[in-house]
């Protein structure tokens, strides 16, 4: 038996939040990409050549989304729980009968839904700037979508361990926000020394940027398979990790 | 009833709420609950009674699923509150002690909001009826930031019985609120009872157990010292005792004194005579009559009467 009454409450009420700060929610993300575009598409891109054969402008593309996409998820997930439990609203979700599945299905479907869809409005903005040519979009939405959840969860956790906000802001801000930018939102892999393109491969993002950018140009830096599996050994690691917390009550309950 | 089987049967029945063993040691080394025993009424209004500290709030988590128990376990209707939470959970409506709203929601979204996370299905109309009764209604469309500190605790009550809860959990509900809403709230709980819902409430408030409650637990160092039907500790209430200061002390109570009673004290200098004001005679002419055919000379008496107030304290104090 699964409470679906629960999941789509919880859903619409992060969804809620959402339409409630739509400024800051979704316009400020798009005027932000399309700061990138003016700044690196059309002021610097002018200056690079193609890259593989992809107009720069172009080539940014999906990098920007991926990027947006990474740090809206998270925190979208780690806000939306972290909240309850600073405000003390938490204490209605732990006394509804709702499994611990239950309650991340409604948070980070909600944050992962908000995600995609700036995801989506990046893109439909971006091709105002430049002309954008998916080779696959069935890959280019999975890929949209596995990425969301897996970091939506990821940003979960860190709204269950975070117990102030700076160190929820913390993590997104030192980790995440340096590996995205080093991950090949900018740049191919290939355009590196040799002794970072090794260095780059301990980056996970690269290979979410990587297979995320094939499925419009068909360039990658690493094949599609090696992509797809690292996204999912991520998602798979937040999974086990988010199912940790759940069954130890970790900073939860007492 | 022929057997003792069903006499169990019967028994648990009766019982909505089954604490067995219950303790509580918090991860600071701090034990908040000693071996709680305790079986909730189906239908009854329980006031838990004890100071600040005591472990009312503790017990109350530890049944609704915020803290987990360390020992013992608790069933609810019949479901155990781990192995079965869905269905315990399902029947237990909760208004914390601490104010705790979604600030920008409105009344009416966060009220749904809390019926649908109980897994049931909408119902405007129910949900109509429990803000009106609250005298929320007029207040719906509010966002929560705007409602004063009572009116966030109506909807806080309102949230709780969005689910139509069969046991309803009132973690001090009259802290700082005012006359107007501690009537409105009784008014809510006594109806909630006559349709059969139980209700447990924690209070500081004598009185208000008083008022309210079938029975009355009392509760001190995470330690239920005592349980009783309102009307027992009310007739303790309402006896008297009355001492005599005597002149020469008693090695013993006198034969003839007997049928009084009495109790040596001070070394036998005192005599006391516990008796019932809301009996027709007091028996008091006819004890001093007999204590003088005794022959026992007096020098003093006094009559003191125990509050339910004093025994509160006496009983926290022993500890
Ligand atoms: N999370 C916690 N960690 C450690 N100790 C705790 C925790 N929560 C409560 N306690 C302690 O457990 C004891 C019981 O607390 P509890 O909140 O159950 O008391 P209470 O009877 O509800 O008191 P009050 O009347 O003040 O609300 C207190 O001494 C408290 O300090
Ligand atoms: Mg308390």
């Amino acid at each position: 038996m699964i409470n679906h009454r629960a999941i789509r409450a919880i859903y619409l009420f992060e969804m809620n939040r959402t339409w409630r700060t739509v400024l800051q929610s979704i316009v400020s993300p798009v005027l932000s990409t399309s700061l990138y575009f003016i700044v690196f598409g059309a002021a610097i891109g002018s200056r690079i050549n193609a890259v593989e054969g992809v107009d720069y402008g172009a080539f940014l593309v999906p990098g920007l989304i991926m990027l947006t996409l990474l740090q809206q998820s998270i925190s979208n997930a780690a806000f939306g729980i972290y909240f309850p439990k600073f405000s003390g609203t938490i204490y209605e979700m732990l006394s509804a009968p709702v499994s611990p599945l239950e309650v991340i299905a409604g948070y980070v479907g909600a944050a992962a839904s908000k995600a995609i869809m700036i995801g989506l409005i990046i893109l439909v903005t971006s091709t105002v700037f430049v002309e954008v040519r998916i080779a696959h979009p069935v890959w280019m939405l999975a890929f949209l979508v596995l990425t969301a959840v897996t970091f939506s969860l990821f940003g979960f956790i860190i709204g269950i361990w975070a117990d102030g906000f700076e160190k929820l802001q913390i993590i997104p801000m030192l980790i995440v926000t340096p590996l995205t930018f080093l991950g090949g939102s900018f740049y191919s892999i290939s355009m590196l020394p040799p002794l970072w393109q090794k260095i780059t491969m301990f980056n996970p993002v690269v290979y979410l940027i990587s297979g995320f950018r094939w499925s419009f140009y068909e360039v990658s830096d690493v094949s599609l398979a090696v992509s797809v599996g690292i996204t999912l050994f991520i998602l798979l690691c937040c999974l086990t990790v988010v199912t940790w917390v759940f069954r130890t009550g970790y900073k939860l309950k007492h | 009833m022929q057997n003792a089987s069903q006499t169990v049967a019967a028994d648990s029945a009766d019982t909505i709420i089954s604490i067995n063993d219950l303790g509580k040691t918090y991860d600071s080394g701090f034990t908040a609950l000693k071996n709680v025993n305790l079986a909730i009424k189906r239908g009854e209004i329980f006031a838990l009674l004890g100071p600040n500290g005591a472990g009312k709030t503790t017990l109350i988590g530890i049944i609704c699923g915020i803290v987990r128990a360390s020992s013992g376990s608790v069933t609810v209707d019949g479901n155990d509150i781990v192995r079965d939470y869905r269905a315990a959970r399902a029947a237990i409506g909760l208004v914390p002690q601490e104010l705790a709203t979604d600030t920008w929601e409105t009344v009416w979204a966060t009220v749904n909001f809390s019926r649908g996370l109980f897994g049931k299905a909408p119902d405007a109309a129910y949900i109509e009826h429990i803000l009106r009764a609250l005298s929320l209604w007029e207040k719906k469309d509010n966002r929560i930031l705007t409602l004063s500190g009572g009116m966030k605790r109506r909807v806080m009550i309102a949230k709780a019985l969005s689910h139509e809860p069969r046991v309803l959990f009132l973690d001090e509900p009259t802290a700082g609120v005012d006359v107007e809403l501690r009537q409105d709230m009784w008014q809510v709980v006594h109806g909630l009872r006559e349709q059969g819902v139980t209700i447990i409430l924690t209070t500081h408030y004598i009185e208000e157990a008083e008022e309210m409650a079938d029975r009355i637990g009392i509760i001190n160092h995470g330690e239920l010292m005592l349980v009783e039907r309102k009307q027992a500790l009310i007739s303790k209430l309402g006896r008297k005792q009355l001492t005599l200061h005597l002149a020469e002390p008693l090695a013993e109570v006198p034969a003839a004194l007997a049928e009084f009673k009495l109790e040596r004290a001070h070394d036998g200098y005192d005599l006391l005579y516990t008796y019932d004001t809301q009996n027709e005679s007091t028996g008091i002419g006819p004890l001093l009559d007999a204590v003088d055919n005794a022959g026992i000379r007096v020098r003093d008496l006094n009559t003191s009467q125990s509050s339910l107030e004093e025994i509160f304290v006496s009983l926290v104090r022993r500890k």
